[in-house]
Formats: C-alpha cells, structure tokens, sequence
C-alpha cells in the first residue's frame, strides 16, 4: 500500500514490521516522531527514557533478553549515550539492536551540527543512512536482519531533511520475530578487562567481515551515466545530485557509510574522470577516499556547513542561477520566540529586571536570551546549567547572590539532578530555578517521568521534584507560579541572599497544552496608556505598540495577566472592565 | 510532467501543516510523486516557517531554492515578501492579507513595511492578495484560513473541487469536517 510519510514515520514502519519489540527513547528534534509514530503499535513496548543513556540501556537489556529492540534520538542525544555505545559494540546484540540518530545540519533546532557518522567509526558499529522515506522504511527493516547476521548494534542515520520530509512508501506486513532464548555467556556479556580485551578481537574481525560485505550489500549502488564525471554520494546530497543532474553523470550512492566499501569505490573512480564526493556536514567518505590513495573533489568546494540543496549543487559546478525577483525593501528578521501566555516569561522578566547573570540550559527557555529579555548568558548541553553553576560560583564567590541556574523540568530529569547533587555535594551555595510546564516543551510536548503520564498518555508514576532535590540535600526548596511577578520577586530575593543551596520550582504548565484553560483576551484602554511601554518589557508576541500606545493582538493574546499586573497605570483590561 | 514547486510559508503556530496535509493527500491520489518537507521544532515557537510541496513524475530534492517555485502560499503578508525570492520568473504569491508582527517590529527596532506587496507587484509578481482570516471567520472559525488559502491554489491545479472535499474528509478531524469545507467553498468561489 502507497503511502505519504515523513521519514520518522518511515523508520517506526520499517522496525515495526522488521519485528521490533522494545523501544526506548529521549524526545529531540529532528528524531521525537520515530518514537511518537512507534507508541501506536500496541505489539511494540514503547516508553520515554529519562535521557538517552538510560534508553540505549534498556534496548541493551531487552536484547539481552531476546527482543529486537530500538532507540531514537537527535545527534548530540547520542553523546549521552556514548556510553553505553561503545561497550554494546564489544558484547554485540541477542535481539537485533538498531539506534536511530537523527542529525540536524543547519541547527533549525539544535546546539551544534556535528556529525554521528564519527561515532559509527569510532564505535566500529555499522551506520546505514537513507536518502528518503522509501529507503528509511526499508533500511530500518532490513537492520534487524544486519544487526542479528554480525552480532553488532546498527545505527540509522536520519537528518532533518529526512526525518521531516514526507515522500511516498509502499509499505508492508509485520513479520512476526520469535523472542530469543536467554543464555548466559560471560565472556560476551560481562566487560571486565579479560573478557573485553578478547571482544575486542571479535569486534575487529567483525568490521573486516562487514567490509567485505559494503562491497557488495544492496545499501551502496552504482547508477552509471558516463564517464566524464562521477559522483559518490549519500543521505539527502543523493537526491540534490540527482534534482541537478538526472542520469547524465555517474553516482555511486552510499547507503552505509561505515564500515566503506575499499574495491568499489576505486573501481567506481577508475571508471570516471573526474572524482566528486558530494556529503553533507563533515568530509568523511572523501577521507576514506584518500585514505585509498584517492584525490576527489571534495570539501574544498562543498561547505562542511549547513544543510545542502540542489542549489549547493549546480553553484559549485558553475551551473547558471535561476532568475529571482526580491522586495527592496529590508524584511524584518522573524526569530522564534516564546509563545503569549508561556509561563517561563514571568520568571525571565524578574531575573531580567534584577540584572542576574542566568546559567541557561536546553528547552523553549533557551528563547528567553532573545531580546528584548535577553536574560541567558550560556547554553551548553542538558543539564550543562545546574554543573554550570556550580563551577561558576566555585571559581568566582563574589558572583554568589547574582547567579541562577534554570532548567527546564523534562531536562532536569535528564541530566540536571546529577549536577544538583554536586551543587549540595560540593556546597556552592548555588540557586538552581526548574521551569517546570509539566511537559517536555521544545520537541512538541512529551510526557516525562515528572508528568506523571508515560508515553501511552497513561497515568504513570511521577517525580516528586521537591522531594527530589530536598532528598539530594537541597534544604530550601519553594514553588511559585511565574505569573505572579511579586511571588517571583520574592523568592529571588530570599534565596539568592541564602547562604546555602537552594532551588526555586517556577511551575505553570505549558500554555499550550489542550488541557490548559486560557481565558478571554486583554484589552489596552487607550485613555489610560501613557505610553511607557513597560508592558513591552515582557518581549510578549500579543503585545505592541500601535500609534504611540499599546495594543493587544486579540488573536495571539491567552489572558495570562502578567502585563496587566506590570501595568503602573492599570490601562490593561480584563473583558468587560 | 516537469516537477512543480509550492511553498507554504508563514508564521509558525498558524496551521500550515494541515495545508501541506491536504495538499500532499489530493496529488498522491492523482497519482503523483510527491515530496513534502516540514519544519518542526523550535522555529515553530513563532518564527518564520516555510513547507516545501513538490511533485511529478519522480521528484528528487525534498526541497525549493531560489528562482524554482510555481506557487507561494503566504499564511501573511511579511512572509510573503520574505520567501519572494524562491519564486521562479512567472510564478505567482497566494497571500492572506494578515499582518503578524515579528519581534523587531514589536520592541520597535523596526518597522512593518507599509506597502510590500505593492512593491512586488511593481516588479511584475503575480499576488493573489485575500482576506483568508475574514473568510475562515465567516465559515466559522478563523482556524480555517489555512483551508481558505489552499483553496485558492486549488483552483490552479487541473483537480476536481471533489477530490480537494474528500480529502478534507479524510484528513480533518470529524467535529471541524463543516467548518473546512466552508471554508474551502468561500475561497473557491471568491
């Protein structure tokens, strides 16, 4: 049956019908669907890890029980999952284990754009990368079989331009993958040094035998057309070549860029005269090429930057531009910014306003360093805020009473808790905000273990947060609602002059949640608007000012109030007023 | 058939998914190749969002560059103008006449164009320029001003008026069937 799909979607097809039994996941763009679109199986166990780490974990231990099992997350997730990838290369699977790593080139969401092929190399596990939906659908199917026939986990490298592009599969039946039996196999299971060391024998002959296999697996294919150019290529740059060029130029398409073929891509170079290498984000199947004695064209005229585009293509083989036509007129730039009503909006404006230097973190939060807020002065990584300032206020003491930490509740979970164990620990005296919005915000609103919802949207057990951080050692702990500004004001004050750690839970759910009631929008009584535009302050979208005074826009405004309560001269209205 | 280019653009938040949804549904059943490419994430948070729908008789890129699409449908005016460039010589805008204002504009770093698509026009691009938000509000909700919007490139393409209908009906949620297809009518027949 022909259907269109985006490639997250295409992926939860393939394992789903290549047997998959266990996923567990960390929601991060562009990945979050592949686990979203799995969760409608009811033959798939399907859960939210806390963070990635622990999800590759748990694939690891269903494998070990028997079942093929899976994980998804965005390329930086697969740093905190290192961990355990690493190791798993050396024990290798019982059930077939595929990680599905989603990379972001051009950052349309993310902290960097490196590049997950590294880990495959690094790790020495194999990496299949598909081009479109049809291939992820199929690539994720068929890395089961891969996984189980090498004894290795997979990685399936997706992209945003994969990951959310929707193009048409022909999709299939579920097979039906008996669980294995459990044996226990010390040698293979157990990674202390003895039994490592002789693993790491089976893991090099593994990546010759897999070697062997790239040269002839239907993953890399040969599409001939002449023999003036040819073009190696793989993952969205394939299709870019092929928009630009058709059939008129020679591709070898690489659908598994680790372990590289050696024997076709010098016999596909010594079939063309002039040799391209056309990959997205880092030169890496151009460096398996010279390292054949190879000189490609490669990186020297194709950015390691960005995301590519048939343009990226035709530009650097001279080909004319297409005419445009363009306003003269400058258009003003449209960043992203926090939603009206969002609840983090109260508590950035209060540390704004009290000129506090703010340790940031990973979420829609990260929205409050744009202007006119502007009130983050770092984003590292997940939970990089709560270890942040820690290190900050150890290395800087006079900088104690100005400095917060905030994070969001869902990347608390994740990875924040461990560095507030540090903070009561090491005793740094640090103030640690958790924005807690009740949901997992930025990657389109995933339950969480402090939800109290698992991924089903069951009722689920949840983390106490107050219980949790006064257990770590946190003594003064306080909640209060970021749409009361005073509250918040208060709360500042007192914790920052404390001298010992504390953490303030600013709770609100997020205001776009279905089950949020928002009320009747504000009206700006003109008469009594002086035009001092404090309500500006608050950087909210529904808000501006038209002919010298302040207007509400009716269509974005959810009757929050917190302008309202900023106003000095009560010119903010509630309906009816 | 030549590949042709739509691209939906406009303010994230504003419902262009459930445009490129419909859109993608009528030409897969018209037999077509088809390749949609979304936005999602943070850019969603109110930022600039554009959707790229190709399709023909095998479609390649997932995406459009400069120069390379038939049809901008703008969800408002400033997007329109932004993502003007991408339209091939010929090409024509579809614009709700919504202004949204983009941060700068708020905090008064900037102002809004006053005259944007004026200016276009004066440079011989096509606009079809309506008041989808005002129609979506008369069918009943101005949720709808996506399905206005579409029904205005609907009338570009050579497909029934009763495929784009039924594929409202697959698509939409059963409580909002009436209220799209309403909306749907009173763009079409403008």
């Amino acid at each position: 049956m022909k259907k269109l799909l985006i490639g997250n979607e295409a992926v939860s097809r393939g394992l789903y019908e290549g047997g998959l039994g266990f996923v567990s996941s960390y929601p991060g763009t562009p990945s979050t669907e592949i686990t979203e679109f799995l969760a409608k199986y009811d033959d798939i166990k399907s859960e939210w890890a806390p963070n990635e780490k622990v999800a590759l974990e748990a694939a690891f231990g269903a494998s070990l029980a028997g079942v093929r099992s899976a994980c998804a997350m965005k390329h930086v997730g697969l740093n905190v999952a290192a961990d355990p990838l690493f190791t798993l290369s050396y024990t290798g699977v019982n059930g077939g284990i595929v990680i599905c790593v989603a990379d972001d080139p051009a950052n349309h969401s993310s902290q960097n754009e490196q590049d997950s092929r590294h880990y495959a190399i690094a790790a020495k596990v194999p990496m299949l990368e598909p081009s479109d939906s049809a291939e992820a659908y199929a690539f994720s199917k068929a890395a089961f079989t891969l996984s189980e026939t090498f004894d290795t986990p997979v990685l399936l490298r997706m992209c945003t331009r994969v990951s959310h592009s929707q193009s048409v599969v022909d999709i299939g039946e579920r097979e039906e993958i008996a669980k294995k039996p459990y044996v226990k196999n010390v040698a293979k299971y157990v990674m202390m040094p003895a039994n490592a060391t002789k693993r790491h024998v089976v893991v090099e002959e593994r990546i010759k035998a897999l070697t062997e296999y790239a040269e002839t697996c239907s993953f890399n294919k040969i599409e001939r057309g002449g023999t003036d150019i040819g073009i190696i290529t793989s993952g969205t740059s394939y299709e870019y070549v092929k928009e630009v060029f058709g059939d008129t130029v020679s591709v070898l398409k690489i659908g598994m860029p680790y372990p590289l073929p050696e024997k076709l891509i010098k016999d596909f170079a010594a079939s063309v005269k002039q040799l391209y290498v056309i990959e997205e984000l880092d030169g890496v199947i151009e460096a398996h090429c010279r390292a054949l004695g190879l000189s490609p064209v490669g990186k020297e005229k194709f950015t390691p930057l960005g995301e590519y585009s048939q343009k990226t293509v035709a530009e650097a083989f001279s080909l004319p531009a297409k005419k445009t036509v363009s306003a003269d007129t400058p258009i003003p730039a449209r960043p992203p910014m926090m939603c009206a009503g969002c609840p983090h909006r109260g508590i950035y404006y209060v540390l704004a306003k009290n000129k506090i230097t703010v340790l940031g973190d990973i979420g829609c939060y990260t929205l409050g360093a744009q202007p006119p807020l502007s009130a983050v002065d770092s984003t590292l990584c997940m939970g990089a805020s709560v270890s942040g300032i820690h290190g900050f206020l150890r290395a800087d003491t006079e900088m104690k009473g100005k400095t917060v930490a905030v994070i969001g509740d869902s990347t608390f979970i994740h990875s924040g808790v461990t560095g507030l164990i540090n903070v009561a620990y090491n005793a740094s005296d640090a103030t640690v905000i958790i924005l807690d919005n009740s949901i997992t915000g930025m990657t389109g609103h995933q339950q969480n273990p402090s939800t109290g919802y698992n991924i089903k949207g069951d009722p689920a057990s949840k983390v106490d947060l107050e219980a949790l951080c006064r257990s770590v050692g946190i003594r003064r702990v306080r909640v209060v609602d970021p749409y009361d500004l005073a509250a918040c004001d208060k709360a500042l004050k007192e914790e920052l002059a404390a001298n010992e750690p504390s953490v303030i839970i600013s709770r609100r759910p997020c205001v776009l949640l279905k089950n949020v009631k928002t009320n009747p929008p504000l009206n700006v009584n003109p008469e009594k608007c002086r035009s001092c535009k404090r309500c500006m302050g608050l950087g909210c979208p529904a808000i501006s000012m038209k002919h010298g005074k302040a207007k509400i826009d009716r269509s974005l405004c959810v009757g929050c109030e917190v302008c309202a309560g900023l106003c000095p001269f009560s010119a903010i209205e509630k309906e009816g007023d | 058939m030549e590949t042709k280019n739509v691209m939906i653009v406009g303010v994230g938040g504003q419902g262009s998914l459930l445009a490129s949804k419909l859109l993608g549904a009528v030409l897969l059943s018209e037999g077509k190749d088809v390749k949609v490419s979304e936005v999602h994430g943070m850019s969603q948070r109110g930022g600039s969002v554009v959707t790229y729908v190709r399709f023909g008789d095998k479609v390649y890129s997932p995406v459009i560059t400069e120069g390379e699409a038939d049809y901008i449908v703008s969800f408002e005016k400033l997007e329109a103008a932004r993502w003007a460039k991408f339209l091939k010589d010929g090409g024509e805008i579809i614009v709700n006449t919504q202004e949204i204002d983009p941060m700068p504009v708020i905090i008064g770093a900037t102002e809004y164009p006053s005259d944007i698509l004026g200016e276009l026009e004066s440079k011989g691009v096509k606009i079809d320029a309506i008041d989808a938000y005002g129609l979506a509000v008369k069918a009943g909700s101005g949720k709808a001003a996506n399905v206005v919007l579409l029904s205005r490139l609907a009338k570009k393409f050579d497909v029934p008026y009763e495929k784009w209908i039924a594929a409202i009906e697959k698509t939409v949620a059963p409580k909002f069937t009436e209220l799209n297809k309403k909306a749907f009518y009173l763009g079409y027949n403008l």
